[in-house]
């Protein structure tokens, strides 16, 4: 990215719109390093990057107000504010921070675990925090990379839940009603799940190809379908309602199709973690490596450009929305072989949704998905324990994710508050050209 | 109404746009403002205009120092604008047009601030009251006939021509007395014709006192109209010239250096047909018929330039040799039938194509020079084999292409929005002609272009018809048709109602562009442009 800032900044003064013409090309010079003035220069630009830990930050401020406005001590404290100002402070110190590390014990890392490895303790608690945020960052990573994959050729995949309904039903269907040796019957579940969210994401592209509808539509739409079409197979014992059962909840899946597990049972991370950094993997190397990734970018940069270039933007359209609707598929299939709960009406949560907001926040680059996967990962986690231990909900955790994506969502706001110049990238620069031309 | 802009200068991010520019205009003056692309015209009209704030300079007016910090300020210093893309309301009447924003109402008008004839209504709400239609056609029918701009207050602003629109920015500005007026490239949309008239209304205007700033990149234009040149280069201003200066000195300061205004090129030797198209019709965005029973062919080693103001049916029949536009009749190129085929297989099937609108469908703006360097032959070798990118190879081919068209890049990894307009376009122009093209489909090479780019653009377009590529080139440019073609064909209203050779004067070709041959050969279309002489225009 500095390379691009420092094109801006190397133009002789005098030198005008026509700038660029006069840098000599200066091409294979090598791309910005990691240099401390690199960094200070990124931070008072405002990179993104920067947005984006400054957003979460600006968020955990926010979110400690609430902690303190919801801790009865803390509020009593300030009440008698004019006899004791100290112990206002001290008790809004002592709130907000033992809600924190509570959260950050819960997530990440306590350090009590050690001190009781050395005396006998398990070690693999020592892990556990760390475990058990990749546990609940896997299914977002997945539906965050499904909604990515759309993003990147231009669309909005508003229908991860709805592909996630799709891959449930067929891997558990597989789960239960197959049977098969160990290994290959979770492997036969999990492309399974991955047919089963594609062919809910192909209806949209293919729908979208060859009428035109908008997919927002669709995928919102295709999502109440998909929905009740869960609820109506969980009812009926000739489908898919476990036997005896009267509650809408599907029989669980043979323990050869269970995803395997590395520390413990769940919420343990396993399989279902790898499943997700691999599929980052392969997308990251399928949008920047590969034809096929090339085609869905020039799709999503200039669908104009894309079919003067010959590319056919409707078979990218279908192509695109089959990976994500996989991809979200994917994410159903380490739930529902991931944890030992059968599949129920409500199972699919709020995977689809979260996985727009982490999209967003992983700025639909796949790397970016697995740190803002794993963050959202961490306070899911966290969070928990944060209400076990200090009684704070752990509603306040949502309302921190809601906050960082607002915030990363409005980048002048985070600009306006610390006062960050505009970026140099090639965005504003785009914008400017284009008004001097002429 | 004397204008004087004093030491204004105007920077974005690194880049000086305007750098201490100062302007003084006499009332009754014609005043062309030359420049090439990215000069800085438009940013120092925007100056004036109140669309962008100085870092440093003022405006006065009557030696009088005028705060201008939005158009609302400039109109009420009666300051009045033509802008290069109009601002019309299309399914509005010229008289509903011509009142927008500054509406004249009669009764139930709610309270409002009356700021230099504009009505500013309370709270930002949209003002309320009955529009006064009487009153707004009779004033566009006065100041119409005052300036004999010939416009009718009740016609449809979507059916009539962009010659005819302009004249309706024109009056807006009129009824807002400006008296300063501002025209921004207003020439690239008109006929020959059209050009004729407005400079005939510009000299009316200035006749009677007002001072008119004329932007253009066009020599020629600017000699015939400007009472004085000002020529700006790189945000300054370098020199005044009065119009009798020559083109080749006018051209130098423009550019910088000496500049070959016209390619030399030797006569064609047409070979073999290459494009073969048969009874072509396509239909335009709204569905009316803008290509209608085109009959033509192009022959290796030639270069067939379509004239024609732009809007007659052009645009769509390259989208339609591309396969991007449906179409019927047919398509051969070397004798393979392309009629129906996709846009990749024709693209396969060699044809480049350099696509009219550069920055929507040419390049992807935020994708690299490289990137945009393989836009469509990244799944050929050596740029893919399989699925996978060969990024090396994709960098070394970019690496060496931008050498040799002369990419004034930083790097290959350069995002192509930020290339100025002349090395965006080169970029389109070395990836089509990087890889072995049969024909070469061109929708103008040089819009937008400054001199030394059209320069180069020019020149490698007769390179390729030289290595025996067909050519065929669509501009409303004529000073390029001129330039380039060795045959001309006529588009109007979605025909070719004529082929000539480049020797025809300007004069008839203008007659032809604007309809005036189109009675005679409308409904017999030529079988076979490529022997038909020059027809002789009617009288329309």
């Amino acid at each position: 990215m500095s390379d691009q800032s420092g094109a801006g900044h190397s133009v002789p003064p005098g030198a005008t719109a026509t700038a660029q013409d006069t840098g000599p090309p200066a091409p294979g010079e090598p791309r910005g390093r990691l240099t401390g003035s690199a960094i200070i220069q990124a931070v008072a630009e405002g990179h993104s990057a920067v947005i984006t830990i400054l957003a979460v930050f600006v968020a955990l401020v926010i979110g400690g107000l609430l902690i303190v406005a919801s801790d009865p001590v803390v509020l009593r404290a300030w009440d008698s504010f004019g006899y004791a100002p100290g112990a206002a402070f001290s008790a809004t110190w002592t709130s907000v921070s033992s809600a924190y590390s509570a959260l950050f014990e819960g997530s990440i890392f306590s350090p009590g675990t050690i001190s009781a490895a050395f005396h006998g303790g398990s070690i693999a608690a020592i892990f556990y925090p760390l475990s058990l945020t990749a546990f609940e960052a896997t299914p977002l990573i997945l539906t965050g990379l499904s909604v990515a994959v759309a993003f990147r050729a231009g669309m909005f995949n508003i229908g991860a839940a709805g592909q996630w309904i799709g891959g449930a039903l067929v891997a558990t269907w597989l789960g239960y009603a197959v049977h098969l040796p160990i290994a290959a019957h979770a492997v036969v579940c999990v492309i399974g799940a991955f047919a089963g969210g594609a062919v809910i994401g192909w209806i949209v592209g293919e729908v979208k190809a060859r009428t035109g509808a908008h997919e927002v539509i669709l995928t919102i739409m295709l999502n109440y379908v998909m929905y009740n079409l869960l609820s109506f197979l969980l009812s009926s014992q000739s489908a898919m309602q476990a036997p005896g059962q009267t509650n809408q909840v599907a029989p669980a899946i043979a323990a050869s199709a269970m995803l395997p597990h590395v520390g413990g049972p769940p919420p343990q991370a396993g399989v279902g973690f790898l499943i997700a950094l691999a599929a980052a993997a392969a997308l990251a190397w399928l949008l920047s490596r590969s034809t096929v990734g090339f085609q869905f970018r020039t799709v999503g940069a200039s669908p104009s450009a894309a079919r003067s270039a010959g590319i056919r933007v409707e078979r990218v359209w279908v192509l695109a929305f089959l990976i994500a609707g996989g991809l979200a598929g994917l994410s159903a299939a380490t739930i529902v072989q991931g944890q030992t709960q059968p599949l129920t009406f409500n199972s699919y949560g709020t995977y689809g949704f979260d996985g727009i907001t982490v999209a967003l926040l992983g700025r639909a680059r796949p790397f970016g998905v697995v740190i803002a996967g794993l963050l959202f990962g961490a306070l899911n986690g966290g969070g928990t324990l944060m209400e076990a231990a200090t009684g704070v909900p752990a509603d306040v955790v949502d309302v921190i994710k809601g906050l960082i994506v607002l915030l990363v969502a409005a980048p002048p706001l985070i600009r306006l508050l610390f006062r960050l110049r505009r970026s140099g990238g090639a965005g504003p620069q785009a914008v400017a050209a284009k008004g001097w031309s002429g | 109404m004397k204008l004087e802009l004093r030491g204004i200068t105007k920077s974005f991010g690194g880049l000086v746009a305007n750098d201490h520019i100062d302007l003084v205009v006499q009332p009754g003056e014609i005043r062309a403002l030359l420049g090439e692309n990215g000069a800085g015209k438009t940013t120092l009209m925007n100056v004036l205009y109140g669309l962008v704030q100085p870092d440093e300079g003022e405006v006065l007016l009557d030696d009088e120092p005028v705060a201008i910090h939005s158009p609302r300020d400039a109109i009420r210093a009666r300051i009045g604008m033509v802008h290069q893309h109009f601002m019309l309301v299309p399914v509005f009447t010229v008289a509903e047009n011509v009142t927008l924003g500054s509406e004249r109402v009669r009764g139930l008008a709610t309270p409002a601030m009356n700021l230099g004839g504009l009505r500013i209504p309370p709270l930002g709400l949209p003002s309320f009251g009955l529009l006064d239609r009487r009153q707004a056609r009779r004033d566009v029918l006065e100041l119409s006939e005052r300036f004999g701009l010939r416009i009718d207050p009740d016609a449809l602003v979507e059916d009539l021509p962009v010659g005819v629109q302009q004249r309706v920015e024109i009056i807006k500005a009129l009824l807002r007395d400006a008296s300063v007026l501002v025209l921004d490239e207003p020439t690239a949309v008109l006929t020959p014709g059209e050009t004729q008239d407005l400079f005939r209304i510009m000299r009316d205007l200035r006749d009677g006192g007002r001072s008119i700033i004329f932007i253009s990149h066009k020599l020629k234009e600017v000699q015939a109209i400007a009472d004085t040149i000002t020529v700006i280069r790189r945000g300054k201003v370098v020199g005044d010239r009065p119009p009798a200066t020559s083109d080749a000195e006018l051209a130098a300061l423009m550019v910088g250096r000496s500049v070959q205004l016209r390619v030399s090129k030797e006569p064609a030797v047409p070979a073999d047909v290459v494009l073969d198209v048969q009874d072509l019709n396509v239909e335009g965005e709204r569905g009316e018929h803008s290509v209608r029973g085109l009959t033509f062919q192009v022959r290796a080693g030639e270069i067939l330039g379509v004239a024609g103001v732009q809007g007659n049916g052009q645009t769509e029949l390259c989208e339609a040799l591309m396969g991007l536009r449906p179409s019927t009749g047919s398509v051969h190129l070397d004798g393979a039938d392309l009629s129906h085929a996709s846009t990749r297989t024709r693209l396969r099937a060699g044809i480049g194509y350099v696509p009219e609108d550069r920055s929507e469908d040419g390049l992807v703006g935020e994708f690299s020079v490289a990137d945009n360097l393989i836009l469509d032959v990244f799944d050929r070798p050596p740029y893919a084999s399989g699925i996978a990118l060969n990024l090396a190879a994709i960098r070394e081919s970019a690496t060496r292409r931008v050498q040799e068209y002369d990419v004034r890049t930083t790097s290959v990894l350069t995002p192509a929005g930020t290339l100025s307009g002349g090395n965006q376009q080169k970029v389109v122009v070395a990836r089509e002609m990087g890889r072995d093209v049969k024909l070469l489909l061109v929708s103008q090479p040089t819009r937008g272009l400054d001199v030394g780019s059209i320069e180069f653009v020019h020149k490698r377009l007769v390179a390729q018809r030289d290595a025996g590529a067909a050519v065929l080139i669509v501009s409303s440019e004529l000073d390029e048709i001129y330039a380039l073609a060795d045959r001309i064909a006529v588009m109007y209203e979605g025909r070719i109602v004529a082929f000539c050779p480049p020797t025809i004067s300007e004069q008839e070709l203008g007659l032809l562009m604007a309809g005036g041959g189109a009675a005679g050969s409308a409904d017999a279309s030529p079988e076979d442009g490529s022997q038909t002489p020059a027809q002789e225009p009617e009288q329309s």
